[in-house]
């Protein structure tokens, strides 16, 4: 095992400690191997192994959507628009669904909201009185190619103004030409600027050519402490994709293996079905167990998919009948 | 009930039953009690028995048991029905196949619960593997009806073939038997596995409902006993089987010497390499695949898992890891991964081969998860066992895989190849070179580079050693059922009748033949020689006396010669252009010595030469163009087809043309890079002892053709009995004594064709695929 102090834990670190900074291992990052056929055959035939059906399909759709981040990402965002998106936040699943579930008492809330630092004020006046945090994507998203001074303040900005989660994106010009010492030292330096608010690292999957660089920039995030490693930003060609997802998931497991941490995973983008999310909560079951189906250690970026995963909630309270998207109060 | 409010903690898959109702409706329909299906009709049987879903225990229904009258139906109506399906023609089947793979999709569903029920495996390989790979089967092959006739001009149906499928993939392996059957021409009698006959049964209504000619398809149920009347039925042209290696053996036996042409798939205990450089995650679930799948019950299971030292350990706990999450039950449950084993009486040999593991030694792993009684197997994982376990040896044919380490890819070589077996491998490297480098290595039918059980119509499957021989599958398994169209019977090449007076020996000084192994002129161990004389009974000269110590000197030096196998083509053909030359300048010699020996004439002795000429130029002309092939199944990436060497050859010549029959078996061996060890003409030998001067003025290497004289059936059935030659061709009257020889450990054999040496078919594609062995390498890719 790597030897790694572990750091204070916050009230949101998983069982076990936060994962801390470990120090660079280029071994480790070189010796990542991935058989891209051999990872695409096994998200291929995964959703042929696994499935859940009735109340279990309930259940485990209910969880997914305590997963959620909730996102708005668009230039045409406003204090307004957010007010509404963390009301939804609060209260995800119609009030009569989860009370015909049974779990009308539990404060099903979704994981996160997720903003631009201008609207992390209005997103956290909003979400007062819960416990759901905000978090902003920053780090000169989506491309993360500002000057590094300035990523860091924006970083520092946001957390001075209430979020509890950092969303960074990687250089991906460092994954490119094979300088993982440069990704490391500025996730790093991230991670510092975080303080006690969690780092969950965009590695911009779709951007990096490889499945053997998609491991290599997450382990290379992982050592430099990263709380979450998250597929994408949303603007890349191509998001989420179940590929992305097991060789990342592969990664922490590794990085458990050696260190005994966990680092949690956030896909995003493109999720936007049931059957989607469902995939990824298989995928994450079976490559590193139920922790990681929590919101603790699990989060999917999305914004439609609350909205089909209410629908399939509906019809299964309703004894099968097919719901619209109409009977749902939208985000 | 189960609360939502429960499964938010516990988080469980919960249960995904498939329905078991259409199938239900479907054996009662038919009374729970089923018929032989001859001749397209449903004829009842004197006798039944039953059938049981292994995973409750409970009968499904009666199937019939056919009785040796009922087999006896089933070939009449299948000999009757075959000229009629041989001259709709190529295209006039394809429509047939066509109309099977459509409806055998238009029903997958109905086939994939009733192959579950039947066998025990899960739901999900039935609908996602078994059914698909059986429809596509029949697509494949209506292609190769389509093209039949431009495709392979030179070649004709078989005739009837009987058909003996195993219960591990009931309908997917009949699927491989009758589709290229179909195919090419021939008609069919098929026994399924007693324990799984019901999907063979659908199959057959299918067959109503595509149309099929009556007598076209017959199948037939039963205990083995109904698989031996097919295997000795005298009017049954080919017998395909897969199965264990123990029954193959004995259907070798029961068709040797009645001409019956064979193809054998049998057992396995294929190699699992790990390198140190391979994706372990990705080879984990590659494992999970190769021996896990269908319960280990796979004949191509890679139960042998051999990884590099540096990374045995890590990758062993992640096996370890994986193993926990395996789910074990209800086989129509969507989300189990091992279902039942097909019987208790399988289960129990299973059982009985892990304690004996576990008894001589190793290390037993099975997860936490409490395995459900009945006839189910936990995954297991056995550590601590060298090659010399039993558990290593042996096929278990269950949930079990041993595990070693191995240090150099020199090493993972000889680990994979330590065994009876030849049927698979599965090689994990990230490296190409390394993966490339060790697919060839192995001596087995199929090898995944960084995949495993992975199968499709396009690319041939079958084995090598005592896994078997012939392919199915690809254009290489079209021609387990054809057989060349000019196939002359053996009176019609005849030994040239003397012409002229026998003319005595030529030599002036006493030149002594003697045997010539590994590249020296060798006296017979036994020290005694024998004389050859003319037709007229004129002392022709002497010749060594060989006997089975000879045999077993000439053996191991061919084998020793093993490099030859790797030299270029470029550079063997060379070698037999060279031959060529040297014979050439000798030819008067020749010819004079064939005429002393056979009277033959001078014009026919000089033709005789000058075709031995020709045919070895032929020969060096495929050397470097005898190409396989590169498949195409449905993945991204290939699977190449290699015409390897069979390895060591034994040669057993006709009489007739002494030198242009010796020359035309042994060029095309040697031309594709296997050794031999050639037993000459017994009456006429001493043109081909005069040869080796020729082989040895040639640059031949030592080793690589080796010539016994003496008493040629004797010595044909040393060969066909040594573990160390891999194939015997013989060409003489006593086809079954030679072919019960080879019995023992299945060995390769060509025997009782007569050929006119002469003529076009003594030379060419049909040598070269006797010489060689396909070898399919599937090769996924991907950056």
């Amino acid at each position: 095992m790597l030897k790694i102090q572990p750091v204070p834990s916050n009230d949101h670190a998983p069982e076990g400690g936060r994962n801390p900074v470990a120090a660079f291992d280029a071994d480790l990052i070189e010796t990542v191997r991935v058989n891209r056929s051999a990872a695409e055959r096994r998200v291929a035939t995964l959703p042929g192994r696994r499935t859940v059906k009735k109340q279990w399909q309930a259940a485990w759709l209910v969880k997914a959507v305590q997963c959620i981040d909730l996102t708005t990402l668009a230039g045409d965002d406003t204090p307004g628009r957010v007010h509404r998106l963390c009301a939804k936040a609060r209260q995800p699943v119609r009030q009569d669904l989860l009370e015909a579930m049974g779990i009308g008492d539990r404060g099903i809330t979704t994981g996160a909201v997720c903003v631009y630092h201008a609207m992390v004020e209005p997103a956290v006046a909003a979400l007062k009185g819960t416990n759901i945090p905000v978090a902003a994507v920053s780090t000169g998203f989506p491309a993360g190619l500002s000057p590094l001074p300035l990523r860091i303040k924006e970083i520092e900005a946001s957390v001075a103004a209430g979020a509890r989660e950092i969303d960074i994106v990687l250089n991906r010009s460092h994954v490119l030409t094979g300088n993982y010492r440069a990704v490391y030292d500025e996730v790093r330096a991230f991670r510092e600027a975080c303080g006690s608010a969690h780092l969950k690292t965009i590695i911009g999957a779709g951007d990096l050519g490889t499945l053997t660089n998609v491991a290599r920039a997450s382990m290379a995030c992982m050592m430099a402490g990263a709380d979450f490693i998250k597929t994408s930003t949303g603007k890349e060609s191509v998001n989420a994709t179940l590929a992305f997802a097991l060789v990342m998931v592969r990664m922490i497991r590794t990085w458990r293996e050696l260190t005994g941490f966990k680092v949690g995973f956030k896909p995003a983008g493109g999720i936007s079905t049931t059957k989607d999310v469902m995939n990824y909560q298989f995928v994450m079951k079976e490559e590193l167990g139920n922790d990681w189906l929590e919101p603790g250690l699990f989060r999917i970026g999305a914004s439609s998919l609350l909205t089909d995963i209410e629908r399939q909630l509906d019809h299964f309270v309703s004894g099968g009948r097919y719901s619209s998207a109409h009977r749902h109060p939208m985000g | 009930m189960t609360s939502v409010a429960t499964i938010l903690e516990s988080m469980e898959y919960g249960p995904a039953p498939e329905s078991s109702a259409p199938v239900e409706t479907w054996l009662d329909k038919h009374n729970r009690s089923f018929d032989l299906f001859i001749g397209g009709e449903w004829v009842a049987a004197e006798a039944h028995l039953d059938s049981f879903n292994p995973a409750t225990g409970k009968k499904l229904a009666a199937i019939s048991h056919a009785s040796s009258a009922d087999v006896d139906a089933a070939v009449k109506a299948a000999r009757a029905a075959q000229p009629v399906w041989a001259k709709i023609g190529g295209a006039g089947r394809a429509r047939y196949l066509y109309a099977i793979a459509r409806l055998i999709q238009k029903h997958s569903r109905l086939f994939a619960v009733l192959e579950t029920m039947d066998n025990g495996k899960p739901i999900r390989e039935t609908r996602d593997i078994d059914v698909p790979l059986a429809a596509r089967h029949f697509y494949h092959h209506a292609g190769w009806a389509q093209l039949l006739e431009s495709e392979f001009p030179d070649h004709q149906p078989l005739g009837v073939a009987g058909q003996i499928v195993p219960w591990n993939f009931p309908l997917l392996i009949l699927a491989w038997k009758i589709a290229p059957a179909l195919a090419a021409g021939n008609t069919v009698v098929l026994k399924p596995s007693k324990e799984t006959s019901l999907s063979a049964l659908l199959f057959a209504e299918i067959c109503v409902e595509a149309r099929l000619p009556k007598g076209v398809v017959n199948i037939v149920t039963g205990p083995g006993k109904v698989g031996d009347a097919i295997v000795r039925h005298p009017d049954i042209d080919k017998i395909a089987f897969t199965g264990s290696t123990e029954v193959g053996r004995g259907i070798r036996m029961a068709t040797a010497g009645t001409g019956k042409k064979l193809t054998l798939e049998l057992g396995g205990k294929s190699p699992f390499v790990v390198f140190e450089d391979a994706d372990l995650d990705g080879a984990v679930e590659g494992a999970v695949d190769a021996i896990w799948f269908n319960q280990g019950q796979v004949c191509c299971a890679g139960s042998r898992l051999l990884v590099q030292e540096s990374v045995a350990e890590r990758f062993l706990a992640k096996l370890r890891a994986r193993m926990e999450t395996l789910r074990v039950g209800d086989p129509l449950d969507k989300v189990t991964d091992i279902g039942a084993i097909v019987s208790m009486t399988q289960r129990a040999s299973i059982d009985a081969l892990v304690k004996r593991g576990v008894a001589e030694g190793a290390e037993l792993f099975q997860p936490k998860a409490k395995c459900p009684n009945g006839c189910f197997y936990p995954p297991t994982l056995l550590t601590n066992v060298e090659s010399a376990s039993t558990v290593v040896q042996e096929e278990i044919f269950g949930p079990v895989l041993v595990a070693m380490s191995f240090r150099t890819p020199a090493e993972a070589a000889q680990l994979s190849n330590n065994t009876r077996y030849g049927l698979a491998a599965s090689v994990w490297s990230e490296n190409i070179n390394v993966a490339l480098d060790l697919a060839p290595k192995i001596k087995a039918g199929v090898v995944w580079v960084n995949c495993t059980n992975q199968f499709d119509a396009a690319v041939g499957f079958g084995g090598y050693r005592e896994s078997g021989f012939g392919r199915e599958g690809g254009r290489e398994g079209m021609f387990a059922y054809l057989k060349p169209k000019a196939v002359k019977p053996h009176a019609a090449a005849p030994v040239t009748p003397p012409q002229e007076p026998a003319i005595a020996a030529i030599d002036s000084v006493d030149r002594t033949a003697k045997l010539y192994i590994g590249g020296k002129q060798a006296r017979p161990d036994g020290g005694y020689s024998r004389a050859i004389v003319s037709p007229s009974g004129a002392f022709v000269g002497h010749v060594g006396e060989g006997n089975r110590k000879d045999i077993r000197n000439a053996v191991e030096a061919a084998a020793k010669a093993e490099s030859w196998a790797n030299a270029t083509g470029h550079a063997r053909a060379q070698i037999l252009y060279y031959c060529a030359e040297n014979l050439s300048a000798r030819t008067a010699e020749f010819a004079q010595r064939l005429r002393s020996m056979t009277g033959a004439g001078k014009a026919a002795a000089t033709r005789e030469v000058e075709t031995s000429i020709r045919r070895l130029f032929t020969y060096a002309a495929w050397a470097d163009k005898y190409d396989g092939l590169v498949h195409n199944p449905p993945l991204r990436g290939v699977a190449l087809a290699m015409n390897e060497p069979v390895g060591v050859i034994g040669i057993a010549c006709p009489d007739e043309a002494p030198l242009l029959a010796f020359t035309s078996l042994w060029a095309p061996a040697v031309a594709m890079g296997n050794r031999v060890v050639v037993l000459p003409s017994e009456k006429h030998p001493l043109a081909a002892t005069d040869f080796y001067q020729v082989l040895e003025t040639s640059d031949m290497p030592g080793g690589v053709v080796n010539i016994v004289t003496g008493p040629r059936d004797v010595l044909a059935q040393v060969l066909a009995e040594h573990r160390g030659v891999e194939a015997v061709w013989y060409f003489g009257p006593d086809r079954k004594r030679i072919e019960e020889a080879a019995v023992d450990d299945i060995k390769q054999t060509w025997t009782g064709e007569a050929i006119d040496w002469a003529g076009t078919v003594g030379e060419g594609r049909e040598f070269l695929r006797h010489a060689t062995q396909v070898k399919n390498v599937w090769i996924p890719y991907g950056a």
